[in-house]
């Protein structure tokens, strides 16, 4: 058991999930919403990538970012920016109805036995040889995490319209009132959400070269459990939930002994549970922050 | 009067029910079973009314009582002899017992409230989404251990062998007495403490209303009505397996729920009967419907590509639900009790409109961004 080689493998697979993280954050800051259908898009990039596999590689990713970001603005205009301000329950239900539509259109489309899709499928190979082996794939998405992270960042806190997000996430109804126009704000935060979608799709099917329905909904929904653990209501406490259960699992499932990796699941999510109740408002949250219900 | 609309909305709820038995039990042996179905979801999903709708606090997790039903009925129902032989995993108190149907749905619906009883003691202190994601974190540890576990149930495996004993009296019955208790919960005083909590958790706090313990009595009411549901759905199909009492069923019934209203009974009964009725008449137009003068035959996976799209669409018209979370109400009621109330008679009842239109999760619909400035902004 190499220390070293485990703790590089979770790295990995955490800058991934927290990718998946901040496409959830995003939209979760603007809207309130949790938007389940983000693994969709995901879905629908590898299968992008699968069915254009003849491509020259660029044209290909060039069509999965395109894929992703015009279902990403396509699903809120026709279904989540008529339930603006409905209940939370309903928008749930609304993204979870979206979700089972579109993994039907998958099954449909595409059969259930699955497509293969490794358009990146060369980054597999070792870069570094030594005591510890580094892939290239492992430079890559944690070089694509930390790049993209960062330019979010940057848009965020350098750019108008970032501006006007941050302003939107703090007060809707008052950043409206000052002029901040609501749905470019909101169209923004999908595409940016559909273009985190397209990167983790690329970078997913390397590890994982077989695409089916529910490729994109997993790792959606664990990302969103690390988000909220993490504390969804800030990008940067989301992001890092994000990461984090993305490298517990990769960590965990180097360590633990395949005997009693059976009920690796399980204790995970004990933890998210104890976590949550030790710090409902979020893990990284500020000490001064309140966490518990406001009354 | 909110009472008697309430009693209302019961009497409508099991008529409802009666008719969709009365029109299973005159169809054919394949078609009863879509109408027991309905019944039996009707009776999950008002397991999760009692707890949803009631408080306002999504919960991910009460298909893990259904799941805690289905396999503790299954289980002690199966004769020892081939139970020993099949599963010989098992300990040896379940492998060793065996009892009637009748006690098997005592048992289910016993260890689903214990099972709640015990997680919902430290999770209803939590609210809102951490709510939605430890309730979450209960499934896939349910999910887990069953499907892990051979000592307390069939693993990856099919349960099977279990007797066939419910078919649409047996499930009638099952979701009436559900139907009964969720309408004594939600008239009870402890109901309707934990209803003015999810209209106003602060004020109610206020007046003294221990919300963290009204909805851990909620929650494990609950737990014994998702345990009936779930030993209901195992004796009607006679086998089952871990992946059938898991997230499909969970997004499933939490949208029959919300599409039917998630603030009333009604709505609890409208949903639960109209989505499961709707999917599986869809699944079947899969293999060849007949309607009228056509016959349609959908391809393999358009039954829940157009399930999605109608549930979404009805969302959008509806955002409060098909019932908009009210009870049933008689119109001619409504309009002999206003006649009579203009001729003085009974001038009590003028001011009182029902109840007012649920909110779930009324803590995050303080930060729900563009509640009131849309409309007002885009006149």
């Amino acid at each position: 058991m190499n220390v070293g080689q485990t703790i590089i493998d979770g790295l990995a697979l955490g800058a991934l999930y927290a990718l998946v993280a901040v496409g959830l954050a995003l939209v979760f800051g603007v809207l309130r919403l949790i938007n389940f259908a983000q693994g969709e898009l995901i879905t629908a990039g590898a299968y992008a990538l699968s069915l254009t596999s003849g491509w020259p590689v660029v044209a290909q990713i060039v069509l999965c970012f395109v894929v992703c970001v015009g279902l990403s603005v396509a699903i809120e205009r026709i279904a989540f920016r008529p339930l603006r301000g409905a209940a939370p329950a309903t928008t749930l239900v609304a993204t979870f109805a979206v979700a089972f539509a579109l993994e039907a259109v998958w099954l449909i489309a595409f059969g259930a036995n699955g497509k293969p899709a490794d358009p990146l499928s060369t980054l597999n190979t070792i870069a570094i040889r030594g005591s510890l082996n580094l892939r290239w794939i492992t430079i890559v998405e944690v070089a694509a995490g930390l790049v993209l992270l960062g330019g979010t960042a940057l848009i965020l806190g350098r750019t108008s319209i970032g501006l006007q997000m941050r302003a939107a996430a703090t007060d809707f109804r008052t950043a409206r009132l000052l002029g901040v126009r609501t749905n470019l704000v909101i169209s923004f935060a999908f595409v940016i959400a559909g273009v985190m979608a397209a990167v983790v799709a690329l970078l997913y099917t390397v590890q994982t070269p077989l695409v089916t329905q529910t490729f994109g909904l997993d790792i959606t929904i664990i990302a969103l459990v690390g988000a909220v653990v993490g504390g969804l209501d800030r990008l940067w406490t989301a992001t890092a939930g994000g990461f984090a259960i993305g490298f517990a699992t990769a960590v965990l499932n180097d360590v633990l002994p395949a005997s009693q990796e059976k009920f690796q699941t399980a204790f995970v999510f004990l933890l998210v549970i104890i976590l949550l109740l030790l710090r409902p408002g979020g893990l990284f949250s500020g000490f001064g922050r309140t966490t518990v219900e406001r009354v | 009067v909110s009472r008697l609309r309430s009693v209302q909305s019961l009497v409508a709820s099991i008529a409802l029910l009666l008719v969709v038995a009365l029109i299973g039990s005159g169809a054919t042996a394949a078609t009863q079973q879509d109408f027991i179905t309905a019944l039996i979801s009707a009776t999950i999903v008002y397991g999760l009314y009692v707890f949803i709708g009631n408080s306002g606090v999504i919960s991910f997790g009460q298909i893990s009582f259904v799941a805690i039903g289905a396999f503790s009925a299954g289980l002690f129902t199966i004769p020892t002899q081939p139970k020993h032989f099949v599963l010989p995993g098992l300990w040896s108190f379940i492998a060793n017992h065996s009892v009637s149907d009748f006690v098997s749905f005592l048992i289910a619906a016993g260890l689903g409230a214990l099972v709640a009883l015990i997680v919902g003691l430290p999770l209803m202190r939590l609210s809102g989404i951490a709510a939605g994601i430890a309730t979450f974190a209960v499934l896939e540890i349910t999910y887990n251990i069953f499907l892990q576990w051979t000592k307390i149930g069939p693993g990856p495996t099919t349960l099977s062998l279990v007797p066939v004993s419910v078919g649409v009296w047996q499930a009638l019955l099952g979701a009436v007495a559900a139907a009964i208790v969720a309408f004594l919960y939600q008239s009870s005083r402890r109901g309707r403490l934990l209803r003015a909590s999810r209209e106003d958790p602060a004020a109610s706090q206020a007046i003294g209303v221990n919300v963290t313990r009204e909805r851990w009595l909620a929650f494990s009411l609950s737990g014994a009505l998702c345990g009936l549901g779930g030993a209901l759905l195992v004796h009607q199909l006679g086998s089952i397996t871990v992946d059938q009492v898991y997230l499909e069923l969970t997004f499933l019934t939490l949208a029959m729920l919300v599409i039917g209203g998630s603030g009333s009974l009604w709505g609890a009964t409208v949903g639960a009967l109209g989505i499961s009725l709707l999917d599986s008449w869809l699944s079947a137009a899969e293999n060849t419907v007949h309607v009228v003068f056509f016959s349609i035959s959908l391809p393999n996976g358009a039954s829940d590509l157009i399930l999605g799209i109608i549930m979404a669409a009805m969302l959008l018209f509806r955002p409060q639900g098909v019932t908009g979370g009210a009870e049933f109400s008689l119109a001619f009621v409504n309009r002999l009790r206003r006649r009579s109330s203009r001729a003085g008679v009974e001038p009590s009842v003028t001011g009182v409109q029902g109840e007012p239109k649920p909110t779930l999760e009324p803590d995050m619909q303080q930060v729900n961004p563009t509640e009131g400035v849309e409309s007002r902004a885009e006149r």
